[in-house]
């Protein structure tokens, strides 16, 4: 090659250089190669934020506001035009209980999961740095709470601490922490026999820098890989308890507690197949976001494990 | 011409040609475009012909080694040219005649052979795998005749090792077994892609001999890929060089090692003759006393080591894997707490334990790594990697701090664009220049390298080295230099260690070392560094019998 230094230079030198891109520009070639998949569940995700969000000002009605009919079926099927997707067992409008719904049951999971991340990840790090007698009564301590069924776990708990918000939080957090904690600890370890980690513990550096600078960003990629799949099991969690009464409390509105409100029609669906709805709608809520957050997830992974599609 | 029948060796006496590739263009897929990586290069190999390829990483000899099977990586693609072996075309070849034809008529020998294997077979199973699988011969007489390569390859007890799994055998073995699976159906080619590369020099003389002459016996062909050219001399009939994917030149080992006609081979071959006048020093800056280490309880690697460091100096401490020299330098930055003895420091005693250290301590003995890839937080960008020093011990923020980075960077001969680089975004000699840079933005008073050169290019090699030296002499830094390469120690030292088995075998001054009479193992590791004579490996092969 003619245009070749010939002389030998540090700034010069070729090897398997990339080229040198910004954060900003990495993100579109990532989002430009995203499959279908992906962008179908980005852009539910971003839906059901939106809704999240500004549900007050999307809902038609009150949260708790109770009208004159009970059980009125969808609009289109013959009921109050007022009522889109009917009112449910005490007259209260179905769409605003949805809407209010995903503040609700998205809000709390999306806080529970990030608790669960903070104690199980923060827990996790150190159990990876430290691995002596702390990361022995740490992992052993995890392993006796993943030995107790979780949902029959976190039952147990919470009718022994009663079913608020807090205490639902708290108990699921600390349930699913352990899940986190082990995947955390894992991932770090590998990261922790690094040179660059002993480089830093040479200088001196102490606990927290070691693990916010040096270890962190590194194990990103999985852990924001499992904090979509976990918020996706929370968020089934809190549905499934407050199926079963003991999440959510009324009156406020949530689609686990939806469902089995909307069940006791579920025996005469045989002769009217609209008696379904009900339950079948904020089931169905709940099964869309599970499944886009999963695409993401899977795309997100897919990416990051280095796993590529032959050219 | 010489025409002695082993090292470099005639090329008029070869058969007709086996392997010709003409104008062949392979392209590369990353970082979002297609890239040249071979530019229309020819080969042309003779039957029972080695030829060796050299180059820098990057210039595409193991792409072009796979080009020659008709094999392209992953994210790579041959976009022209003609492959021809034997008679047929492999490039219009479909896969499965491209399948009949590997591990049968051609075979390949990876660099890592600890990571080819399949840990959970046994060895003989996979050496005889390829050629019952191609209907070569049959099970026993595959196995027989397996065993009889162990034999001619000189491993140990050939009649069981074949029993054994890949763990089980030294990283030198299983490199030796490879080869005997290569030759097991008796290809015509055999493609040797940096096989010696991860092996201690001792290792490497044991496993060369074994290559070679089995090369020779089947009358096989070869082509031989590796960046080391004193090794490259001892197996080649002939050598091609490669830059950028292209060919800078091609000529018989013993023509191209006494006249090389371009510029950057010259280049090449002069790395070696880097050399640094001793100087004794009296001043001792660092000093091991006595010390005993051990991993855990029972694993005792150091035995009463005592090394005297002088300021200033370097020290360089030699031996192959194992000898415990990784260790010493753990002891001395008090990773690892010794059982007994004490590291001195300015004449005073220094905690054992890392903890224990104060923060100027530490900051006086700095570190650099044999692997810059892994001694750089991935996620930092330069100004990042290098600031936090600057931060962390002299408490510099702001323009202080800018100011100080860039003359940092200039010290180690980069400039100010690079501080928002990731590692990712460097090359292998960059990124061990900016762990230079990181080691001196502390201001140490020593500098332990661990094998800093070893993973690197002899042309970036001589590079870094250089560097090294010039950075001593402007700041009076004192470096123990661990390493197992005999030409990095004669280029950078003053003094020399030689360290086996966890004890001191001999120290003094470099000239004492390197001169007779030598200790048993300093004779033997001396002996085994490669030399750039195509009789080297003959030669020794004679004198050691």
């Amino acid at each position: 090659m003619s245009d070749a230094p010939q002389t030998y230079s540090a700034a010069a030198e070729v090897g398997q250089v990339l080229t040198r891109r910004g954060r900003l520009e990495r993100a579109k070639i990532a989002l430009r190669k995203a499959p279908i998949s992906a962008w179908f569940g980005m852009i539910v995700i971003a839906f059901y934020g939106l809704v999240a969000v500004f549900g007050p000002f999307f809902a038609p009605y009150g949260e708790a506001e109770v009208f004159a009919k009970a059980d009125e079926p969808w609009s289109v099927f013959g009921g109050n035009p007022a009522h889109f997707f009917g009112t449910d067992q005490i007259g209260r409008d179905v769409l605003t209980r949805l809407i209010y719904g995903a503040r609700n049951t998205i809000g709390i999971a999306l806080i529970t999961t990030a608790l669960s991340f903070t104690i199980g990840g923060s827990l996790g790090l150190i159990a990876a740095i430290n691995r002596s007698w702390l990361d022995q009564i740490l992992s052993r301590g995890v392993d006796v709470l993943m030995s107790i069924p979780s949902l029959i776990f976190a039952l147990m708990l919470l009718s022994i601490f009663g079913s608020s918000i807090p205490s639902l939080i708290l108990i699921i957090a600390v349930l699913d922490a352990t899940r986190v904690f082990r995947l955390t600890r894992s991932v770090a370890a590998n990261v922790v026999v690094m040179d660059y980690v002993e480089a830093a513990r040479l200088r001196g550096e102490g606990l927290g820098w070691v693990m916010r600078r040096e270890i962190l960003p590194n194990i990103t990629p999985p852990l924001v890989a499992e904090f979509g799949l976990r918020f996706s099991f929370v968020f089934l969690t809190i549905a499934s308890l407050s199926f079963l009464g003991l999440g959510i409390q009324p009156p406020t509105a949530d689609w686990g507690s939806m469902v089995r409100d909307g069940s006791r029609f579920i025996q005469f669906v045989a002769y009217d197949w609209t008696l379904a709805l009900p339950s079948l709608l904020p089931a169905g809520a709940v099964a869309l976001l599970t499944v886009a957050v999963n695409f993401v997830v899977d795309w997100f992974l897919h990416k990051t494990s280095g796993l590529r599609d032959e050219q | 011409m010489s025409s002695n029948s082993n090292g470099g060796r005639d090329r008029g006496d070869k058969g007709d040609i086996l392997l010709e590739m003409r104008n062949v263009e392979i392209d590369g897929f990353s970082d979002e475009r297609w890239h040249d990586i071979i530019r229309g290069v020819d080969l042309t190999l003779r039957r029972g012909e080695v030829m060796g390829l050299i180059g820098e990483s990057g210039a595409g000899k193991s792409t072009l080694g796979l080009a020659a099977m008709g094999f392209a990586r992953p994210g790579c693609r041959i976009k022209g040219g003609s492959i021809n072996f034997n008679g047929m075309d492999l490039r219009g070849a479909n896969e499965s005649e491209l399948r009949k034809l590997w591990g049968s008529r051609i075979a390949y020998v990876a660099q890592s052979a600890a990571a080819s294997f399949n840990p959970a077979h046994k060895l003989i199973d996979q050496t005889i795998e390829a050629t019952i699988g191609h209907n070569i011969t049959g099970e026993s007489a595959a196995k027989a005749d397996a065993v009889e390569l162990f034999g001619a390859l000189q491993l140990p007890d050939p009649d069981n090792i074949g029993s054994r799994y890949p763990h089980q055998v030294s990283g030198g073995q299983l490199q030796r077994v490879m080869t005997a699976m290569a030759m097991s159906p008796r290809p015509d080619l055999i493609i040797f892609d940096e096989p010696t590369t991860a092996l201690d020099v001792t290792t490497q003389v044991e496993v060369l001999v074994a290559m070679r002459e089995i090369v020779e016996r089947f009358n096989t062909a070869a082509i031989y890929i590796t960046h080391d050219l004193a090794v490259v001399a001892q197996m080649a009939d002939v050598i091609k060089v490669l830059r950028y994917g292209e060919e800078v030149e091609e000529a018989e080992t013993r023509a191209m090692l006494e006249e090389p006609k371009e510029d950057y081979t010259k280049s090449l071959w002069s790395v070696r003759a880097l050399q640094k006048p001793e100087d004794k020093g009296d001043d001792i800056a660092l000093s091991i006393r006595h010390v005993d280490a051990a991993y855990g309880r029972s694993l005792k690697v150091l035995h009463d080591v005592s090394i005297d460091i002088p300021r200033g100096r370097t020290v360089a401490v030699v031996g192959e894997s194992g000898s415990g020299k990784s260790t010493t330098a753990r002891v001395i930055t008090g990773l690892l707490p010794p059982m007994t003895g004490e590291v001195q420091f300015n004449g005073e005693a220094l905690p054992a334990a890392l903890k224990d250290r104060t923060k100027d301590q530490l900051r006086r003995i700095q570190m650099i790594y044999q692997m810059a890839d892994t001694a750089m937080n991935p996620k930092q960008t330069v100004g990042e990697i290098i600031s936090r020093p600057l931060e962390f011990y002299h408490d510099m923020r702001g323009a202080q701090k800018e100011k100080r980075l860039t003359e940092l960077l200039e010290m180690i001969e980069l400039d100010a664009s690079f501080m928002d680089r990731l590692p990712s975004e460097l090359s292998g000699g960059q990124k061990q220049r900016i762990c230079i840079a990181r080691a001196l933005a502390a201001e140490p008073d020593i500098i332990i390298c661990d094998e800093v050169t070893s993973a690197l290019d002899q042309i970036v090699q001589e590079g870094i080295l250089k560097l090294l030296l010039r950075l001593q002499k402007e700041f009076g830094i004192t470096y123990l230099f661990i390493t197992h390469d005999i030409a990095v120690v004669t280029a950078i030292s003053d003094e020399i260690v030689v360290m086996f088995q966890g004890e001191v075998v001999e120290q003094g001054l470099k000239s004492e070392i390197l001169e007779p009479p030598f200790p048993d193992y300093t004779k033997l590791l001396l002996s085994s560094v490669p030399e750039m004579d195509p009789d080297w490996l003959t030669d020794l092969v004679a004198n050691r019998s």
